[in-house]
């Protein structure tokens, strides 16, 4: 029995930990509606900063008053971003702050390693709570009980101030309409700044706590930063009593599965938070959305189908780089092949979200599904390679009609995260199931055929399906079908009202987006030889969201450009520096400063304005519209 | 369609590939591929170690009269991304042999990519028995100690113990499972009496060290095989030594009196694991003393395990280079079968038989000085002394 409680107060500081972070996720979420991918990197920089100053300031003072400082100089850190850059982004897209805190998140882990080393530390246990406490025989550390104690305070005061201080007041109001706030002339700017300090705060203080417990290490952010979304989204956005409980239950949960299932840790909060969502869409304690009063920012630059220059133009660009292998070598041919496999991937994302406005957190699982469906045909049914890849993209599309059907049952961020939980749950079958996937060793040997096995001939392969795959997704767009999945996106309520099944329509688009994936991951499998579970990993998610915000997504076709740019110079970069990361990551902070519609949607937009520079541009146009967008 | 998209990939493909002619003709190439940028508390080491072999080679004139040069890529902890880099190094900067990667799946990544494209590869560090038996191809060879060389090792000292119940804490992926399935064989025919009494499966890198200290203990087990490192080792031995799970159990634990994972444990290294690792502060003999004094002369610093592997692997490239006197692969691979050559650990040998070679590694108990983990009562372990009979190791390698 002793046992049994004793490992229920292990969940409970482990859940405090997890607390602390998702809280301040949680509110900057819903505040200013920011996807930020950089908590986990306050986090880390937390931890770093809070394990130099223990190692300089002595006694139990000294410890306490580090762990605060360094979340207070992280909070500061936080408030830099803030004003600088996140402030320039926040009539961008949404989504689109997601690019930023992404590349700050790459320079970050870059930079502790520049000015902390590689190794991981250890830092010092906390004055007091060194030590266990005995309970009927079983120890349970003191500072575990430090950490159960503080959850509740934390949350206490968070509720407090959210309660009964003007602050807080704006802050829920802004959490449930920004727009109705900042009519009533509440000053955004601050207010943004203070609810991002506090998030920023919270989450440093998380990490500086774990000093005790923890080694201090350049992959902290990639460890906590899903796990704390996925918390938030199952205590539902925005509510910090959510947020509480989901930890606990995430943690209880692991605590105990583990003594009946050793492995289940891989995949728990990710079953949680599928289950959940089905039952509840808006999480535990979240709730719906009201419909958003959206000013019809995607209506002002009207799509429209290319003009016959442009498509001669985009024709002739195409027998240009088909004749790629007439001058360049090997190298760069099956590079250029993983540039089209990507443009493939990338498209079918940006089908997904751009025209259907269905963001994919986990996009990845179909075009893994697409790459292990042709592993598994060709090695265990030993099928020749034109029908594996004609065969092996159903895998894909088999995922995507289960999934898809109880994605689009969500919207918004629980779409996101639910598309995410689906992503997780394939890739732990692929990871686990050792005896079918090979685990994490993967699937190797599937090499093309002798017909498709030259460097050129694959990358007229791959370079022709990804123009079959992008005319083809274009001429969707502008299919009654089309004009269908946008009116879902731009409102759902009218579409309803004139007779589309939005539903339908939606998962059929997801059903489309994905078989396209696998079709990019079936090709994928063969220019590698080889299948992996990180083919259905969340950072090639990731990388695919991050494709698509670069190229536009309020473009026809703006994942092209940005697949070619971001896979471009991502292998660029990893081939010429040590510090790919931070180039990297400091190129992505530019763009997004400098193209905050994304590259193609800002060239268009320039291209727009010079065509009506003669009568003085729309004032929707001419400047950014005023609302919390 | 934007197809003019295409030609700017095409720009920043030749881009890529023009940048690449550096080096002079007359060098000779070695192309290396590794997780720097993933796990840079064992790469910066293992980088320190193949630069100082590449300056000794040099320094006493090169292979066979050509300088060396080592072309070294990052793959990001990314099979897919390894295979790019690979690409560069064979099609754009023909280099004579692929040598390095880290993780298992790299390295089998790499193996097979070799295997296909006809290169010879040298496999630095990753532990997997894979890669030379059931996935093994003639093209690759490897140098570390495998995962059944290293249980083996452990195997001999653990069954000296009288406990007999035992638990296992391993990582949740290929390493931590094979690592745990291969001593469970290997203990269990040596001490048949042995039960086994819980097992835990934390996933790698993300362990929730309470829970699975607390599960453990309950199990009540004489003794605990831990795989875990890294920094998940480190929350393990917090949690164990506050929990008091430690106290009273005999562990044995892989790779953990290596110097990365042991030295960040500092004060709180639990005393009396049995493992395998690297003590440079105590290998007296020659080989080793000069490899250190070298080592330390040039970066002030001193070794760590990478280290040795960076320095081995490339001082390994040189003799099957200079021996086959051919950048040829088939050459290679006739020139690397039973070559014999010495190591800071002394003579090692590429085996014949399976391509895996000699290297062995340190057996012992892990001790607290001056507030720092060290390894005492160490032996080296020839790798010869652990592996399968050759009859056994033909029915676990495919023929080539």
């Amino acid at each position: 029995m002793a046992f049994y409680v004793v490992q229920f107060l292990t969940g409970l500081a482990s859940a405090a930990s997890l607390f602390l972070v998702a809280s301040g996720l949680s509110i900057i979420f819903g505040v200013t509606r920011i996807v930020n991918f950089a908590h986990g990197a306050f986090y880390m920089i937390g931890a770093y900063i809070a394990f130099t100053l223990t190692e300089r300031l002595s006694g139990a003072l000294g410890f306490w008053g580090a762990i605060v400082l360094a979340a207070l100089a992280v909070a500061l850190i936080g408030v830099l971003v803030e004003m600088v850059l996140l402030r320039r982004i926040y009539h961008a897209p949404e989504l689109f702050q997601l690019l930023a805190t992404f590349g700050l998140t790459l320079m970050v882990e870059d930079l502790v390693v520049l000015i902390w080393g590689p190794d991981d530390l250890v830092g010092r246990r906390a004055p007091g709570f060194k030590g266990a406490v005995d309970f009927f025989g079983q120890n349970i550390p003191s500072y575990d009980l430090f950490l159960i104690v503080l959850g509740p305070v934390v949350l206490g005061i968070l509720w407090l101030l959210f309660q009964r201080t003007r602050w807080g007041v704006l802050v829920r109001a802004a959490t449930q309409d920004r727009d109705m706030v900042a009519a009533l002339g509440v000053n955004q700017k601050w207010l943004f700044t203070s609810v991002f300090a506090v998030g920023v705060f919270l989450a440093a203080l998380g990490g500086a706590l774990q000093i005790p417990r923890d080694a201090v290490h350049h992959a902290m952010d990639l460890r906590i930063i899903v796990e704390v979304f996925v918390v938030v989204v199952i205590g539902g956005l925005g509510s910090i009593v959510g947020a509480f409980v989901a930890a606990v239950l995430v943690s209880e949960l692991n605590a105990f599965g583990i003594l009946i299932f050793p492995k289940i840790s891989i995949i728990l909060v990710f079953l949680v938070m599928a289950v959940v969502l089905i039952v509840r869409p808006w999480g535990l304690f979240g709730k719906p959305e009201a419909p958003a009063r959206k000013t019809p920012g995607l209506a002002v630059n009207p799509w429209r189908p290319l003009t016959s220059n442009e498509r001669l133009a985009s024709l002739a660009a195409l027998v240009i780089a088909a004749m790629l292998p007439l001058f360049a070598g090997n190298y760069a041919l099956t590079v250029g092949s993983e540039i089209a496999i990507f443009v493939i991937f990338a498209v079918s994302l940006h089908f997904l979200m751009a025209v259907g406005g269905l963001a994919s957190f986990g996009h990845a699982a179909y075009f893994g599904l697409g790459a292990y469906g042709v592993a598994f045909l060709a090695k265990m049914a030993g099928l020749p390679m034109i029908v594996c890849l004609l065969l092996g993209p159903l895998l894909g599309c088999m995922g995507a009609a289960v999934f898809g059907f109880f994605a689009v049952q969500l919207s918004g961020v629980y779409f996101a995260m639910l598309t995410l939980a689906f992503a997780q749950i394939v890739w732990s079958i692929a990871f686990q199931w050792v005896s079918v996937t090979g685990g994490d060793n993967g699937i190797l040997s599937i090499w093309p055929e002798i017909w498709a096995a030259s460097p050129s001939h694959f990358y007229w392969l791959a370079l022709g399906v990804a123009a079959l795959v992008t005319i083809a997704l274009r001429a969707m767009v502008f299919s009654p079908f089309g004009y269908a999945l946008r009116a879902t996106r731009d409102s759902l309520l009218r579409s309803e009202a004139i007779g589309i099944n939005a539903k339908r329509i939606q998962w059929t688009a997801f059903v489309i987006a994905g078989t396209t994936a696998g079709i990019g991951g079936a090709l994928f499998a063969y220019l590698k030889g080889s299948v992996f579970p990180d083919n259905l990993g969340i950072s090639l998610s990731v990388d695919a969201l991050v494709m698509v915000l670069l190229g536009g997504v309020e473009t026809v076709s703006g994942a092209v450009i940005g697949a070619i740019v971001y896979k471009a110079l991502n292998i660029w970069l990893v081939s010429q520096t040590d510090l790919s990361k931070l180039v990297l990551g400091g190129f992505i902070v530019l763009i997004v400063v400098v193209f905050p519609k994304g590259i193609v949607g800002v060239l268009e937009m320039l291209a727009q304005r010079r065509r009506k520079s003669s009568p003085p541009g729309s004032p929707l146009i001419a400047k950014p519209i005023e609302s919390a967008e | 369609m934007r197809a003019r998209n295409y030609f700017v990939g095409a720009a920043f493909a030749l881009l890529a590939s023009g940048m690449a002619h550096s080096a002079m003709a007359e060098d000779l190439k070695i192309g290396e591929i590794n997780s720097y940028s993933l796990l840079p508390a064992f790469t910066e080491p293992y980088r320190k170690g193949w630069q100082l072999a590449v300056e000794e080679i040099n320094a006493a004139g090169g292979i066979n009269g050509k300088k060396l040069v080592v072309i070294s890529k990052d793959d990001g902890g990314k099979p897919a991304d390894a295979q790019t880099a690979a690409n560069e190094l064979v099609s754009s900067e023909g280099v004579a042999m692929l040598t390095g990667t880290f993780l298992s799946n790299i390295g089998l990544a790499v193996s097979d990519f070799a295997n296909q494209k006809k290169v010879f590869f040298l496999a630095a560090e990753p532990l997997t028995d894979a890669v030379i038996w059931s996935k093994g191809n003639k093209y690759t060879f490897r140098l570390r100690p495998s995962n059944y060389m290293q249980a083996a090792m452990l195997v001999e000292a653990a069954a000296k113990l009288p406990a007999k119940r035992w638990a296992t804490i391993a990582p949740n992926y290929e390493y931590g499972q094979s690592a745990v399935s291969v001593f469970k064989k290997l203990m269990s025919e040596k001490r048949p009496d042995i039960q086994w009494v819980d097992e835990q499966w934390p996933p790698q890198g993300k362990i929730d060290a309470g829970p699975v200290v607390q599960a453990v203990a309950a199990a009540n087990p004489e003794a605990i095989l831990n795989v875990t490192f890294g920094a998940d080792l480190v929350k393990l031995v917090r949690e164990g030594n506050t929990r008091g799970l430690f106290k009273g159990r005999e562990v044995v634990s892989f790779l953990t009196g290596e110097p990365e994972y042991l030295d960040p444990l500092k004060d709180e290294t639990p005393e009396g694991w049995i493992v395998t690792g690297y003590p440079w502060y105590s290998i007296k003999t020659p080989e080793h003393d000069a490899f250190l004094k070298a080592y330390q002369a040039k970066y002030n610093d001193y070794p760590r395990l990478g280290s040795i592997v960076g320095y081995q692997t490339i001082k390994s490239a040189a003799a099957i280079l200079t021996k086959a006197g051919s950048t040829d692969a088939d050459k290679l691979i006739a020139a690397a079968e039973g070559l014999s050559m010495p190591s800071p650990f002394g003579e090692i040998t590429f085996r014949k038989i399976d391509h895996q070679s000699t290297l062995g590694a340190y057996v012992g108990k892990t001790a607290l000085k001056d507030g720092k983990g060290v390894m005492v009562d160490s032996v080296y372990k020839k790798g010869s002394d652990y592996l399968p009979s050759d009859a056994e190791v033909e029915k676990l390698r495919p023929k080539d």
